[in-house]
Order: structure tokens, then sequence, then C-alpha cells
């Protein structure tokens, strides 16, 4: 990477917030990194989601639940501007980071992607060595020289180099699912970002591996900030610090739109929450 | 208490009869009946395989030999003797060339396909040119070539053949790059985006990489393929009888070429020659394929 600094445009650094400012209003005089305020998410005509409000605390998990088709994963990947290449698919409202509106003009989704990583529902890696696969970032984003320290330190904060160290150059292929999703959570920490967006990393993990990159998820909240979409409350109550619930609601015009419900601390979310369709889903009487 | 009970051969009373004989008559008789409708038809299938093979082998193994390969064309076709060496020159050096200008553009061409034009107006457009481009008659591109080309510099070269044949080729690795292309996972590019590379990044050092083995086997099926053409060589390239390594100062020759003159011809000499020429050019077109194999194998993506 080119500097630490947060300025996400084309043009060379001048430095519109400082790292860590906050932004101006009333819920954020605390240690948000983003804020999304009144933010909708459209494909073609069709809205999405409507009007989403919550901040995302800097070294918490946040986590985002509801059922199916709520919006959540629409939500998350435009973090991180992932929606940008889906012909149709446009933002409104303000993604703040460090107080830079992501989806303004001048602002380079590559910069902004470097800066907010995501992990996919279904491990992807690249079908190269393991040692290849942590070390693209690096060699992307410029990084030359000791890259086998940096692969080392990734994939040992992946809490996967004690089982790969000797097969750094076979195929991360070859490599069970839970190895190969812990491996592109190493792959992504190896650019060091400063978000981490995680979209359902375990569903299509047994519970021994769920285990491992739960326990790997809070490990990584000492150095990043991670949001976590997932459809297992259990694992929302377990990980996260923060809890958003989405749900799908039709409109007057017979249309369905994901919308927040409620977000709050997980603690007082799954005991104590404040709306009765929050409630109805976290005891099971969805539907 | 026996540790070795006999297997029983028949279930005990009450369990399912999972034997053959239990099947009923019609059903082993539709089962037999299609295994040899399908044998039939692969010996239908092997026969003109295997004799187009053993009558090039045993009519042009005759004339093979070193000085075969490397002697000039006779300029009478009634003349004994003499060899396939200028038109071995000119088939290697003018497929060579083809595939030197169709090869590049038409995996870039697959690349803008696949990775940027989508489905744009642009891309549909070009997509439905290529297929039509892949049925155009062979004869029909020679005729293009020496029309926009042959006329225009004044005279028949080898490199106006590389030229038809690279337009015969570049639709077909156009569609056969972009569906390698399409074989690889939108994951792959997701994860690649993710981690902050631009889409050339992407597509140069994740897309190509994954898809290059099936790219390469069928880029070199095209070849093989542009090798056996006639009729544009016949058209543009106009004929010789000793090696010309020039492709772009004077006439040329091809095996496909000389195949045609020499068999058309009452001459048994020259007859000859186009059986030796024939099994040469097959060899040569194997060499492609079993190339095409070892690279595809090569670069094939590893599972372990």
């Amino acid at each position: 990477m080119a500097s630490n600094d947060t300025n996400l445009t084309t043009r060379p650094s001048v430095a519109v917030h400082a790292p860590g400012t906050t932004v101006s209003g009333a819920d954020s005089a605390d240690s948000s990194v983003m804020q999304l305020r009144d933010v909708s998410v459209y494909y073609g005509s069709y809205e999405a989601v409507r009007g989403t409000t919550m901040p995302i605390q800097q070294n918490q998990v946040t986590a985002m639940i509801g059922p199916s088709g709520c919006g959540k994963s629409t939500v998350l990947r435009a973090l991180n501007r992932m929606n940008d290449p889906i012909p149709g698919a446009r933002v409104s409202g303000d993604v703040l980071f460090h107080g830079q509106d992501l989806y303004a003009k001048d602002i380079d989704p590559i910069q902004v992607r470097r800066r907010i990583g995501m992990v996919f529902q279904k491990p992807n890696p690249f079908p190269k060595s393991i040692y290849d696969n942590v070390a693209y970032g690096l060699r992307i984003n410029g990084i030359k020289g000791r890259l086998d320290d940096h692969v080392e330190e990734a994939l040992t904060k992946a809490a996967l180099w004690d089982e790969v160290k000797d097969k750094l150059r076979k195929s991360a292929l070859a490599l069970s699912g839970g190895q190969q999703q812990r491996l592109c959570i190493a792959r992504t920490i190896a650019v060091k970002p400063e978000v981490i967006l995680m979209d359902e990393p375990c569903s299509a993990l047994d519970p021994i591996a769920t285990a491992k990159i739960e326990d790997l998820i809070f490990e990584l909240t000492n150095d990043y900030t991670i949001v976590i979409v997932t459809h297992n409350m259990q694992q929302a109550a377990r990980v996260s610090h923060y809890t958003a619930f989405f749900t799908a609601e039709v409109d007057e015009a017979q249309e369905r739109h994901g919308r927040l419900v409620e977000f709050s601390q997980t603690g007082k979310l799954f005991t104590n929450p404040a709306d009765k369709r929050t409630e109805d889903y976290i005891t099971g009487r969805f539907g | 208490m026996t540790l070795t009970a006999p297997p029983a051969a028949r279930p005990a009373a009450g369990g399912p009869d999972l034997t053959r004989a239990a099947l009923s008559g019609r059903r082993r008789f539709t089962n037999h009946l299609a295994t040899a409708v399908i044998w039939f038809a692969v010996l239908l299938a092997v026969i003109p395989l295997a004799l187009v093979t053993y009558t090039v082998i045993a009519k042009g193994g005759g004339v093979m030999s070193l000085s075969f390969l490397n002697e000039d064309i006779p300029n009478s076709y009634r003349r004994e003797g003499g060899g396939m060496g200028p038109a071995i020159v000119g088939t290697l050096l003018i497929t060579g060339m083809a595939a030197l200008m169709a090869i590049p553009l038409g995996v870039f061409g697959a690349i803008y396909l696949n990775e940027y034009g989508k489905q744009r107006p642009l891309a549909r457009i070009i997509r439905l040119m290529a297929d039509v481009m892949t049925g155009v008659p062979s004869i029909v591109m020679g005729l293009f070539i020496y029309i926009s080309w042959v006329l225009l510099v004044g005279e028949f070269t080898g490199f106006a053949g590389a030229l038809a044949l690279a337009c015969l080729m570049l639709p077909v690795v156009i569609r056969s790059s972009e569906e390698m292309l399409r074989l690889v996972p939108d994951e792959l590019r997701q994860a690649s985006m993710a981690l902050g590379a631009r889409k050339w990044k992407t597509t140069l050092t994740v897309v190509l990489p994954a898809a290059i083995s099936g790219i390469t086997s069928g880029s070199l099926l095209a070849v093989a393929r542009a090798a056996g053409e006639t009729a544009p060589i016949i058209i543009v390239t106009g004929i010789v009888f000793s090696p010309n390594w020039n492709l772009f100062d004077g006439s040329n020759t091809a095996l496909p070429a000389q195949i045609f003159r020499n068999a058309s011809t009452s001459f048994p000499a020259a007859q000859d020659r186009a059986w030796g020429a024939a099994l040469t050019l097959i060899v040569i077109v194997l060499g492609f394929t079993i190339i095409a194999r070892f690279i595809s194998s090569r670069f094939a993506i590893k599972e372990r």
C-alpha cells in the first residue's frame, strides 16, 4: 500500500478528514469507523433495501441477521462497493468511512476495497499455491520484498500456519473447506485492511470448522473491525458486539424491500429487543 | 459358531430378490439390445477412420523417405522422384504466421467479449459476426484476400495465404477462448476485486491463468484445421517448386495445395507424391494435436 492514510480519492493525498475523526451527528459521538445514513440500494428501479442508518464500531464485530431476502448481504456489499459491477445497481444515502462518502464522485473503488476487505460465503481460493494465494494481494498492492514474512504473519493470524507451513507450494484447492475459508481470511488480512466484511463465512462449513472461524473472528478484533452477515442467530450472539436485525417488508405497491428493524448491542437485542418483529424472529415465531 | 457361513445364493424368505434373474424378460432383452446397438454404432464409426488412416499410410508410406521430405518438387508431374520440401516449408511458415496473427487477436477479442463487453450491443454484434464468419467457406475467404490483398500488392505471396488462414482461424479462436473464459468462476473475479485488484490485473493474473489450458488447446486445434485448408492457398499463394523461406516476397506453396494438384493428374508418379504429401500433412496435424494435449495438461489447474 502506498500509505496508510485514509484518503480514497484518485488524487494525491489531501487529508479531508484525519483518520479516526468521527462524523458530525448525534449518534456518532463514539468510535465508529463507518456510518450508514439513510442508505438505500437499488437494482435498476427496484429498491432492494430501504433507508438503512447504522454505525460500524471500530474493533468490534457487527452482525447482520435476518431472514433470506431481507437485504443484509446487499447492504454488506454496499460497504465496499462490491455491487458496482452489477448492471443497474445504485446506492443512495451516505456510506461514510472515516467521514468520507464512499459513493462520492471522485472516490476510487479500488482504494476503498484495499481498506475494506471481504470474505465470501463459499470459500473461493485462487487455483494457485497456498503461498501465492496469500501473496497475491501483497503483489497487486506493490508490496515488494520480505513477502515470506508477510505471508507467514497473515497465515498465523488466520490460525492456519501450523497446518500448512510444510505445504505452502501445494495447491490451495487441496485444502479442506474450513482450511480454504481460513486461507481466504489470511488472504484478506495480508493486505491489512481496516474493515473486514464477511458474508456468511461459515454457512458452507461443518461445526468444527465453524468454531475455528468464530474463534478467529474474536481474535481478529484486536486489529480489525468486522462486519458479518449470518443466518445463524446463535453465531451472531456468540461472536458479535452489535447486531443489526433486517427483515423484508411488503409496501403499498406490493414490492418487497429489505429494512433495518433494530440495531443495538448484541446482548440487548437478544435478551430485550425493542421491536416486536425482532422478538418474534429471535424466539422463532417469525413468519 | 461358524465364522465362514456360506454366502446365501437365495435371499431369506420375504427379502427382496436382487439377482438379475429376477428382472422381467422384456427388461433384460431391452438392455442387451441397447448394448448391441451401441457397439454396432462404434464399429460403424471406426470403419471410415481406420480405412482413411490405412489407405494414407499404405499408399503414402511407399514414397516416404528423408529425401521426400527434403527435395524440391519436380516441375513436371510426369517425372519420378522429387519430394515435398517446399510444401512442408510453406505449410509450416504460412500456418505459423497465421497463428501468430490470429491467436493473440482472437484471445484479446475473447477477453473483451467475456470480461468487458458481456451483453452490450457491440459485444452481441461481434459475437454474431464471429458466428457468421465461422460458417464462411474457405474459398470465399480466399477470394476475399485475393481481391483485398493480392490485387493490391500485385503478387502471390505466402503472406497472403497466412492472411486468409488467419481470417478462417480468428472466429474459431474467439469463440473457443470465450467459452473457456466463461468457465472461470465469478467467485475468483470477486475475490480478486475484493483484494483491491483492478480489472485488467484480475484478468491478467487470475482469469487468464485459470483458462489458459483450454485457450491453448482450442487455439492449436484451430491451427491444425487451418493447416489443412486448400482453396485459399491455391487462390492466393501461387506455386513454387523450390522452398521459398520469404513469406513476403514471391509465390509459395503448401501441402494441401500440392495434394490437390498432384492428385488431379493422371501420372502415377504425381499421384504417389500426393499420397506422400497427405501422409506428411496428417503427421504434422497429429503433431499439433499432441502438442495441444501436452500443453493443456501441463497448464491444467492442479488439484493437489
